[in-house]
């Protein structure tokens, strides 16, 4: 067991961790952010992205131990200061972009990290951004046009019924 | 102007706040103090007997509680199947033992074998590869034709690998024959409906608890139905009386059916918490999903339809194998008969039908229902073979299916059913107004310029849901009544709280099911609380699942309503001193007719449970009530769908370019619900057409095991999409008019693809190419470019 | 997975020194290893992460030369290759998904040769040297089949130095679940001649198509590679293609590399 030190929505925590306990079990276990989910074990569902130093990583692709002294934000981080749902959030309450609820986490995580680095992004860019989260609800539809709207940009009249 | 609140508003989901900010609560979010740890010692190999399991080196090893194997469980009773099916000659389907653990044989490659509970899940898993299985590998059978000619058995015991030989109707099958051997023309179609893997993104869980002081069990499971799972896995398996056991379904992350049914860890945490006295969790890796959940689909078929010179429809006949794999999952037989069989008229006047389903065994993982369940497999052939008979005879395919649409209503069907409403050229006629079809030749002339090649398909579907009128399907050999049930409890303060039989994985119950009762009331919505998903708080119902919730369990919930409102009202007339014929309600407030004498809503509650000024002697306190509702009839959405594709001629690779969905779901309540209901069809229509695909090598190791090789349709792989439910023709038979929009979109797009990639294979001169198996993978699609 | 040690050394020497024991492995990203594991298709004793490695991280031009830290990932390569080495950019930016692209490193990826991965491909036509702790590698002589180069146990890849082409560029057309490459093709033309690697298509691993460099070397232009055909032999076959659809995209995906180069 090593001792690790982190910052998770702004909070200093620590705990005993073993070499492979993953960053995703770290949280969700000693931490209790459930928030983030397991959906896959090849790293490719995406429903475990959280955002370390900024930048949207796989938290199921990542050792507990590697996030030492990081800071690291979940989506229990997301909601604004008052606990109102934020931008991207209300975008996707507000198009519908969620049904079962279990990928979203990841896909709201992801989108927070797209946004930030292309706050514009265009219908293709935000679908091949997604291209490391699956969802199986929604069809990708909502999700989309939640993230163009997160963004600020209309929604296309296609997307708009 | 659209509704802001009640039946046809898009009211924004209430669930969605705690999902959006990480709160809600699905099954591995639950941890019991205590708590062990099961991980699964499953079969490697596809078939095999099972001689002897070795256990006592990992029963030495750090932190093994105990180690279960098949002997463990000789004493209670295997997993259950919840129909029964009867063959062409009137005998009963053969129906093997399914072991909660394998027992003398393994059947598939992901059979159970044996279970490490230890103190940690690593602990679990570093014993359970110390778990020796000895097992003579017997030759696999995969093949389902191989299976019924003489392959080797998958159960000894039952000496055939033909489960049913299934025929419908079989009066019809002479009559059918013959006007086959007679028409101008009869085209004939073989082909797959590819094996699917439903994978919700929750991949599945159970949590067994055992309560020492009361000798009670609990389960949380992820199940689209717990009082389903508590009846079986009580009645059948465990022999836990009812009210001995509670079974838990909380958040739980999408089913598409493959948590409808009892599956074998559930039984097995459940009886392992209660032997070890402490709880027992067992969450499956995604590896481990692919080869335990049911699959879904797998038929081979051959279809034929005759037609007369002007193209009206004579007869169809088709001839389905239909994979149940290793055992019978819970729903299996029912998949390709009763859901099946009896869709095959489709939109059509069809006048003689037989369909034949031949069920096999296969040393593969057992197949159920997934979303559609049966009714995609109908549509897929009906409108495939369609397209081609068009083409054959030279005629426009829209034509051909507007010739033959039912127009009628009712209809009774050749295949048993009767469609109580529909508009089937009203659909047709949206979906070429959504679709732009007139714009295509613009388009298509585009994608020439850019040397692709462009097709364009379409198709109509009808489906049966709102499962199940249960005087009926016990007729036809389900094990199960399909009612569904809700108790409506008012509050002394006038809020109420539903609690629902049905099941929301996604759905949106809790936000649709208050617009309902609100407007019914003319109270807030926000007055209204949905509870569901705990047998210890809601009545017995039967889950969702096949379209249903709506359909059957919300019309439970309007027929409780209806009781509380009569008695509220008996309420009202006393303290205004009237009669209760005289009140009515409105916006929330009872009033006598044609006074200005009125009672709040919230008066009236409170005095139901403070019944000072209250009709003691005929009327008892409190506002509660609970109806269970058992439709008298399937609801028949139908509609219209449209695929354009783009086919790049150098790879084979099919994108989709635009997609038109035009559906009648009767009534609407949530039209946002609704819309997103059928964008998740479509994609896994589409999945089903371009991408996935369960493969199994001859050995019987899943090839498609894991996300590497089991293609999940991604943003980047679809379009938006273009749908619309304006074309409402609503439910004759049950309350709200609803007939259901869960699986339309799986069922009707498929077909659509492949029209769509065939016609632009045609247009492009590959006159050859009449039909591509699905899924349609570049490689599959370049091939047959190649002639 | 099983347990191991993980160790984060800070300097190179501290990292040979932590990989010198037995059944020591080094840990890139762990984009690829950590499934893997997982899996329990491993079973390291100790891993030894190289993020934290001064030194390792980075991209920089040095001479002709594009220079990238072994420990770099994709999201660094594909942002600050950009101007230098557009077509290395490309590459970089299309690798696995963004969130994957934040983990995973070059050298973790070389290391690993997944006979479907990208990299290969840009090091092979470039005429890359692998750098290690102990020699320089050329691609030439790196690859040494599926899941093997000539490195040895421990040898840690501290950079890898490209030269840069006229012009290059990569086509990859995906495998449709896992989305590596079903087949990609780099080409690079220098002024001594163009070259042409692919990966994703041969049981062999990442390869040269000789013939195309020849044709291609003379009219570097999509059509003149027409003529050409490749045998389906040692292809792969599975799934998502037969041997004799990889031999169709391998020709396919190298002319569509050609007109992105041009």
């Amino acid at each position: 067991m090593s001792n690790v030190t982190m910052k998770v929505n702004g909070k200093p925590v620590s705990g005993d961790v073993e070499g492979r306990t993953l960053l995703v079990d770290f949280l969700r276990g000693p931490l209790g952010l459930t928030g983030t989910h397991v959906g896959c074990d090849t790293s490719q569902c995406g429903a475990c992205v959280v955002h370390v130093n900024g930048e949207a990583v796989k938290a199921c692709a990542m050792f507990a131990l590697e996030a030492e002294g990081a800071e690291v934000r979940t989506i229990e981080g997301m909601a604004e200061a008052d606990g109102s749902l934020g931008t991207i959030q209300a975008a996707f309450q507000e198009h519908h972009g969620l049904q079962c609820g279990f990928c979203t986490p990841g896909m709201v995580m992801s989108a927070a990290a797209l946004l930030k680095d292309n706050p514009k992004p265009s219908e293709a860019e935000i679908r091949e951004y997604l291209e490391g989260n699956i969802c199986r609800c929604t069809g990708y539809h909502n999700i989309v046009k939640a993230i163009l709207a997160a963004s600020g940009q209309d929604v296309p009249a296609i997307a708009a019924e | 102007m659209p509704k802001d609140h009640g039946i046809g508003a898009s009211t924004k989901r209430r669930e969605d706040v705690r999902f959006l900010t990480g709160k809600g609560r699905y099954t591995d979010d639950i941890n019991i103090n205590g708590q062990a740890y099961a991980w699964f010692v499953r079969s490697d190999v596809a078939h095999g007997t099972l001689n002897g399991v070795d256990t006592a080196d990992a029963a030495a090893m750090p932190g093994v509680l105990r180690i279960f194997t098949g002997a463990d469980f000789e004493a209670v009773g295997g997993i259950p199947c919840g129909w029964q099916v009867t063959d062409r000659k009137g005998e009963v389907m053969l129906e093997p033992r399914h072991p909660v653990l394998a027992h003398g044989k393994v059947r598939h490659v992901g059979d159970p074998i044996a279970v490490v509970v230890a103190e940690t899940l690593e602990q679990a898993r570093d014993a359970a590869e110390a778990v020796v299985p000895d097992i003579t590998e017997l030759e696999p059978v995969l093949d389902m034709k191989a299976a019924v000619q003489g392959g080797p058995l998958v159960h000894d015991e039952i000496g055939s690998n033909l489960c049913y030989d299934w025929g419908f109707v079989e009066e019809n099958k002479e009559a059918v024959d013959a006007a086959i051997k007679g028409a101008h023309h009869v085209t004939t179609l073989e082909l797959v409906n590819n094996r699917l893997i439903a994978n919700p993104m929750e991949p599945r869980v159970a949590v067994g608890d055992y309560a020492q002081h009361d000798d009670s069990s609990t389960l949380y499971t992820t199940s689209q139905n717990p009082h389903v799972i508590r009846l079986l896995m009580g009645a059948f398996v465990l022999g836990i009386p009812e009210h001995k056991l509670r079974v838990v379904a909380p958040d739980v992350g999408g089913g598409f059916g493959t948590k409808i049914f009892h599956y074998a860890e559930e039984a097995f945490v459940t009886f392992a918490a209660k032997e070890l006295k402490r709880a027992v969790k067992w969450t499956a890796t995604r590896s481990e999903a692919f080869i335990s959940d049911a699959h879904g689909r797998d038929h081979v078929t051959k279809i034929e339809l005759a037609l007369d010179a002007d193209g009206h429809f004579l007869a169809l006949r088709t001839d389905t194998y239909a994979n149940m794999g290793a055992y019978l999952s819970t729903f299996a037989p029912s998949v390709p008969t009763w859901l099946h069989g009896t869709l095959m008229a489709g939109n059509y006047k069809t006048p003689l039908i037989y369909v034949n389903v031949k069920a096999v065994f296969t040393n593969t993982v057992p197949v159920d229902a997934y979303r559609g369940a049966g009714r995609p497999e109908a549509t897929f052939q009906l409108e495939r073979v369609i397209d081609k008979a068009a083409r054959e005879m030279g005629v426009d395919p829209i034509e051909l299916r507007r010739k033959n649409f039912i127009t009628e209503f009712p209809y009774a069907t050749p295949v048993a059913v009767e469609y109580d409403t529909g508009d089937y050229h009203a659909t047709m006629d949206k979906l070429l107004e959504i679709a732009d079809v007139a714009g295509f030749d613009a388009r298509l002339a585009k994608s020439k310029a850019n040397g692709k090649l462009r097709g364009l398909g379409m198709n109509c579907y009808i489906e049966a849901c709102g499962i199940a009128p249960s005087n009926l399907v016990g007729q036809l050999g389900a094990r199960a009544g399909l009612y569904e049930s809700a108790t409506v409890r008012v509050n002394a303060t006038g809020g109420l709280v539903v609690m629902t039989g049905s099941h929301s994985h996604g759905q949106g119950h809790e936000t649709s099911f208050p617009q309902v009762i609100a407007e019914m009331i003319g109270i807030d919505e926000n007055m209204v609380e949905i509870v569901h998903g705990d047998t210890a708080n809601t009545p017995m119902g039967m889950g969702t699942y096949g379209s249903r919730s709506l359909a059957v369990g919300g019309s439970a919930m309007v027929r409780a309503t209806e009781k509380i409102i009569a008695k509220a009202k008996k309420i009202a007339a006393h303290i205004l001193e009237a009669s209760d014929a005289d009140i009515e309600l409105k916006d929330g407030s009872f009033t006598v007719a044609g006074t200005d004498k009125s009672l709040a809503w919230g008066d009236v509650c409170l005095a139901a449970y403070v019944p000072h000024n209250y009709p003691l002697a005929d009327l008892e306190p409190g506002l509660e009530e609970t109806a269970f509702y058992d439709p008298a009839n399937f609801t028949y959405p139908s509609g219209a769908y449209a695929c354009e594709v783009e086919v790049d001629p150098e790879t084979g690779k099919v994108t989709i370019e635009r997609f038109a969905a035009a559906d009648d779901f009767g009534n609407i309540v949530n039209p946002m619900i609704v819309d997103g209901q059928v964008h998740g069809g479509i994609a896994q229509g589409i999945g089903q057409a371009l991408m996935e695909g369960a493969s199994y090598d001859e050995a019987g190791q899943l090839v498609s095991g894991s996300y590497m090789d089991y293609t999940m349709p991604r943003a980047d792989d679809l379009p938006f999409y273009t749908v619309d439910h304006s074309c409402q023709t609503p439910c004759t038979h049950n309350p709200l008019g609803v007939k259901g929009c869960g699986e339309a979109g799986a069922i009707g797009s498929p077909p659509s693809v492949v029209n769509a990639v065939v016609d632009a294979l045609q247009r492009a001169g590959h006159t050859n190419v009449t039909h591509i198996d699905m899924p349609l993978s570049p490689a599959r699609v370049w091939a047959a470019m190649q002639g | 997975m099983y347990a191991f040690e993980l160790e984060r050394p800070k300097t190179l020497d501290a990292a040979k020194a932590a990989l010198a024991g037995d059944e020591a492995q080094a840990l890139g990203g762990g984009q690829t290893l950590i499934p893997t594991l997982k899996a329990r298709l491993a079973s390291p004793a100790k891993l030894v992460s190289l993020a934290a490695v001064e030194g390792m991280s980075g991209v920089k031009a040095e001479g002709d030369q594009l220079v990238i830290g072994g420990a770099t990932t994709h999201a660094i390569v594909a942002a600050e290759a950009a101007l230098t080495y557009p077509g290395l950019a490309d590459l970089a930016s299309h690798i696995g998904d963004p969130a994957v692209r934040n983990r995973g490193t070059i050298g973790g990826s070389l290391a690993n040769n997944d006979p479907s991965a990208c990299y290969p491909a840009a090091v092979l036509a470039s005429g890359a040297t692998i750098v290690t702790d102990r020699r320089q590698i050329a691609a030439d002589a790196f690859f040494d089949g599926m899941f093997t180069t000539v490195l040895d146990e421990g040898e840690i890849i501290t950079e890898v130095r490209f030269p840069v082409p006229q012009a290059g560029a990569y086509a990859k057309f995906v495998q449709p679940a896992s989305r590596f490459a079903l087949t990609g093709v780099f080409v690079a033309r220098f002024s001594e001649g163009v070259r042409v690697a692919v990966t994703g298509a041969s049981e062999e691993g990442v390869f040269r198509w000789t013939e195309a460099e020849t044709a291609l070397s003379g009219n570097f232009a999509p059509e003149a590679v027409d003529g050409l055909s490749v045998s389906p032999d040692g292809m792969i076959g599975d799934l998502h293609g037969t041997p004799a659809y990889r031999a169709n995209l391998v020709k396919v995906m190298t002319k569509r590399a050609v007109a992105a180069a041009s």
